[in-house]
């Protein structure tokens, strides 16, 4: 990173010729962590196609149940608090990890796996509820909507769970290597975006949904 | 009985014999061809004992050159499927008049206009575009390889494994029948039962992971690794306007992923997102699908005006007139990409506000490319030009797609619009800034960078035919559109009843067998030059003069690009360093840290393929396996930590004593 600072002497050797080669080792920067808060922009646009689609097909019943009727507030507040927690005791786990604890980290990860597994199985819960009380995503465009939105947020938790475990098994074999940093790092900003996510869906989706 | 019945189904879904087009002697024909040129080309890989060396040297590299050729390969290989279904298509309609009916079955021809248009931007254009980014960032920028040399790797195959797709939807089953973007609801389940649409959307689906990865990865490449002193007004302008680029891959494409997983979940799972039943809307369809399909049309371009402005600058040895104006241009048209996508369904009926909206935005658009042209003009203004084979692309070009842009903009005028949306008038405009514009910019790009990746020259006389071949069948091509389209013709018909008409559409053909010519001419351009690379070779590494670093390496560039990591001083780097008398470093060399190839992008991808091939003929049992096989290996792969390695410096010193020696002879 020091080879980028530009200051005058090594721009020019003695006699004031310009110099054009940097002597030596010279790596640039690590952009992994760059490149994945890229990536998430990228999946947020995702969930920006599907808010939209949300925010046109929103009202669009087709004679069927409407959100005010099945959304049941309490199971949804119990839902994202479990996603909320989840993120504080992620962000133990970086705590840990910057103390240098594999043990404390790897603790921490598998609290914060505990409970994205306790949000999702609520939210299979409500599916399966619904679902059964004829609200399904074929039922219309409305439903068709919510499952999309709802349900590709639940997928993305999935898959941070199946990269959490993968990372616990690494750690277990490694330690606290930069390159399993990283890689906390990085589900770290990808678990945090789940969550902003979250609160995206809770607001627009629940807590408007229930309007009149 | 029931049991077996079913057993069957699981395994093979709704893939039967019939699926195979036995009765159709055009596509058995084409099987038989291709099916015997790919029996003789995996023969001569055996026989001559290619499979290792392809292999190791190839199909799992991570070197972003070696990519990057790979990604050409793929978008020139691709460029004949889709000219071919062009001719064919020429052909048709400038015999199917009246009583007669042409040769191709109306069911056919709707696949072909379909496959033509998604193969040309997708897996032409894009791959050409990407290929040429992949391989001259790193090398203009100073650096060894890209941000994340695996996940090039991954994204190279990825597209190639849409492709693949593709093309087995040629042999096995249909290809859709809905026009290149798939408008629900004709692209619906109720409307396209087959596998057509399936075949599309995997198609699309698997290729776009490859594209909106490579754009991260590039962005990132041109943000973090660029060689010291390089800021950002200091890039090259092809590596500002690819950044442009990659900032708008990123943007639009997972909209593209949104829509086509919408519309996959309304034929797989009967959901109601674009149905004209239980509130749906076909229309937010087309919305989304134009939020990804506009700035599209400017990640094809812009790259291409960048390879425009390298050329203008070295064949008229002067810098480039308005490097800054240039750059702003280029960041005004990224911005405004994504404020005219309701331009492409003026129709729709949103009102005159909406419409005047985006026309207005649309027309603003006009004024930085005209900028743009003004600056290329400005630069050749008492130039010392050399119409070598890229400047006259360049000129071609310029002219060209001039008219494009200006019938462009008569589009633009609602009114205007209604009249001539989804006429002939609006398929000759958006040919001809797309040929005129991409192609000719890509072919210019091949030839001009051609001696660096491959160490000679491109023989002349074979390029320019191609060019005049192409610039004459271009015109002979489209301009009768132009005037069928004002006429009130519209796109995809395959049969007329006014055979006043057919005069103008037998000019066209015409245009066709030129631009065929001009094909043939590239291709005859690159085996002569082949066979004549002694005579031909670039041992400088600099054949043309150039002005940046890319033209600092020797032709073709040493695996690491740069012995030792350039520092920049100013616009275009190179030249300076030429007028400072620069010497080559002979000695002192150090070991040079590189990434290692791996199998996982090859490997990744093919099984995504399989994961494709299965979802479009319903076998959920190879779904489902195939499905969790590519998480299983994307899994595995994450354990192998084992990725670099270090060039020796004796190697190091060894290719450059080899270069020195070269040099000292020239």
């Amino acid at each position: 990173m020091s080879e980028n600072t530009m200051t005058a002497d090594v721009n020019s050797t003695q006699d004031g010729q310009l110099e054009f080669l940097v002597k030596g080792d010279h790596h640039p920067q690590n952009g992994t962590l760059l490149g994945f808060w890229i990536y998430l922009m990228s999946d947020c646009l995702i969930f920006a196609a599907l808010f939209a689609t949300y925010g046109v097909l929103g009202r669009s019943y087709a004679g069927g149940p409407t959100g005010m009727e099945l959304f049941d507030l309490s199971l949804i507040a119990i839902n994202t608090s479990l996603l909320l927690v989840s993120s504080i005791t992620y962000g133990f786990a970086m705590l840990q990890m910057q103390a240098n604890k594999v043990k404390g980290t790897m603790f921490w990860l598998a609290v914060t796996g505990m409970l994205g597994l306790g949000f999702l199985s609520l939210e299979l819960y409500e599916f399966h509820h619904l679902i059964h009380v004829g609200a399904g995503p074929q039922t219309s465009g409305f439903w068709t909507a919510f499952f999309a939105l709802v349900g590709t947020h639940g997928l993305h938790v999935f898959f941070g769970i199946v990269w959490l475990v993968t990372l616990l098994f690494q750690l277990k074999k490694h330690g606290l290597i930069p390159e399993n940093k990283r890689r906390v790092f990085c589900l770290s900003m990808f678990w945090h975006f789940l969550d902003v996510v979250w609160v995206g869906v809770f607001t627009y989706v629940y807590l408007m949904g229930v309007l009149p | 009985m029931f049991e077996n019945l079913d057993l069957t189904k699981l395994i093979f879904g709704r893939l039967t014999w019939d699926a195979i087009p036995f009765h159709d002697p055009i596509i058995l024909g084409t099987f038989a061809v291709v099916a015997l040129g790919g029996i003789a080309l995996l023969a001569a890989l055996t026989r001559y004992k290619l499979w290792g060396y392809l292999w190791n040297e190839w199909f799992t590299t991570i070197d972003h050159k070696k990519i990057g050729i790979m990604y050409i390969i793929l978008g020139l290989v691709m460029l004949l499927r889709g000219f071919a279904d062009a001719i064919m298509m020429r052909l048709h309609q400038a015999m199917a008049f009246g009583d007669s009916t042409g040769y191709l079955p109306p069911h056919h021809y709707d696949q072909i206009f379909t496959a033509h248009g998604v193969i040309m931007i997708f897996f032409v254009a894009m791959p050409l575009v990407t290929g040429i980014m992949n391989y001259l960032i790193p090398l203009q920028i100073g650096t060894r390889d890209v941000a994340f040399p695996f996940l090039n790797n991954f994204s190279f195959w990825m597209t190639t494994g849409g492709a693949v797709l593709m093309m087995m939807s040629l042999f096995i089953g249909e290809f859709a029948k809905t026009g290149w973007l798939a408008y629900p609801p004709l692209s619906g389940i109720l409307q396209s039962p087959g596998v057509g649409v399936d075949y599309y959307i995997w198609a699309l689906q698997i290729a776009g992971v490859g594209t909106l990865l490579s754009g991260v990865n590039l962005l990132v490449t041109i943000v973090k690794m660029r060689a010291p002193g390089m800021s950002l007004m200091k890039m090259p302008v092809f590596t500002w306007t690819s950044l442009c680029t990659n900032v708008l891959i990123v943007a639009a494409f997972p909209v593209l992923t949104a829509v086509l997983a919408m519309l996959s979940m309304d034929r797989y799972l009967d959901t109601a997102f674009f149905t004209n039943d239980l509130g749906g809307n076909a229309m937010m369809y087309v919305n989304l699908i134009w939020i990804w399909g506009h700035p599209e049309v400017y990640i094809l371009i812009l790259p291409v005006f960048g390879i425009f402005s390298e050329i203008v600058a070295t064949y008229s040895r002067k810098p480039l007139f308005g490097y800054t104006s240039m750059v702003y241009a280029t960041v005004v048209i990224t911005v405004l990409s994504y404020l005219v996508w309701l331009h492409h369904f003026f129709t729709m009926g949103s009102g005159a506000s909406v419409n005047s909206f985006f026309g207005i935005t649309t027309m603003i658009i006009s004024i930085p490319t005209g900028a743009k042209i003004f600056n290329w003009l400005f630069t050749m203004f008492r130039g010392r030009i050399k119409f070598d084979v890229p400047m006259l692309w360049t000129v071609g070009f310029m002219v060209t797609f001039v008219i494009g842009g200006m019938t462009g903009v008569l589009l633009a005028v609602p009114p205007v619009d209604f009249v001539l949306h989804n006429s002939l008038f609006l398929i000759a405009h958006f040919h001809n800034v797309i040929i005129g514009g991409v192609l000719f910019g890509l072919f210019a790009g091949i030839t001009y960078w051609f001696p660096k990746a491959t160490g000679y020259k491109l023989d002349e006389f074979w390029g320019k035919m191609s060019f005049w071949f192409w610039l004459i069948g271009f015109y002979f091509a489209f301009m009768p559109l132009y005037v069928l389209g004002l006429m009130g013709v519209t796109r995809r018909v395959s049969h007329f009843e006014d055979q006043s008409l057919q005069i103008w559409f037998q000019i066209a053909a015409l245009g066709a067998f030129l631009i065929a010519i001009g094909i043939a001419a590239f291709i005859i351009q690159l085996v002569v030059s082949f066979l004549r690379r002694e005579s031909l070779q670039d041992e400088t590494g600099d054949p043309w003069d150039g002005r940046t670093l890319e033209w600092s390496t020797s032709s073709p560039p040493p695996p690491y690009n740069f012995a030792f990591t350039p520092r920049v001083h100013d616009l275009d780097a190179w030249w300076q360093m030429k007028q400072h008398g620069f010497q080559r470093p002979e000695s002192g060399f150090i070991p040079i840290h590189m990434p290692k190839g791996t199998w996982a992008g090859i490997v990744l991808s093919g099984i995504s393929v399989v994961v494709g091939f299965a979802l479009i003929w319903h076998m959920w049992l190879l779904a489902g396996v195939s499905f969790v096989a590519l998480i299983g290996t994307a899994i595995y792969h994450t354990f192998n930590y084992d990725r670099d390695y270090y060039i020796p410096a004796e190697e190091v010193e060894r290719i450059e004593a080899e270069r020195t020696r070269v040099l000292a002879n020239v």
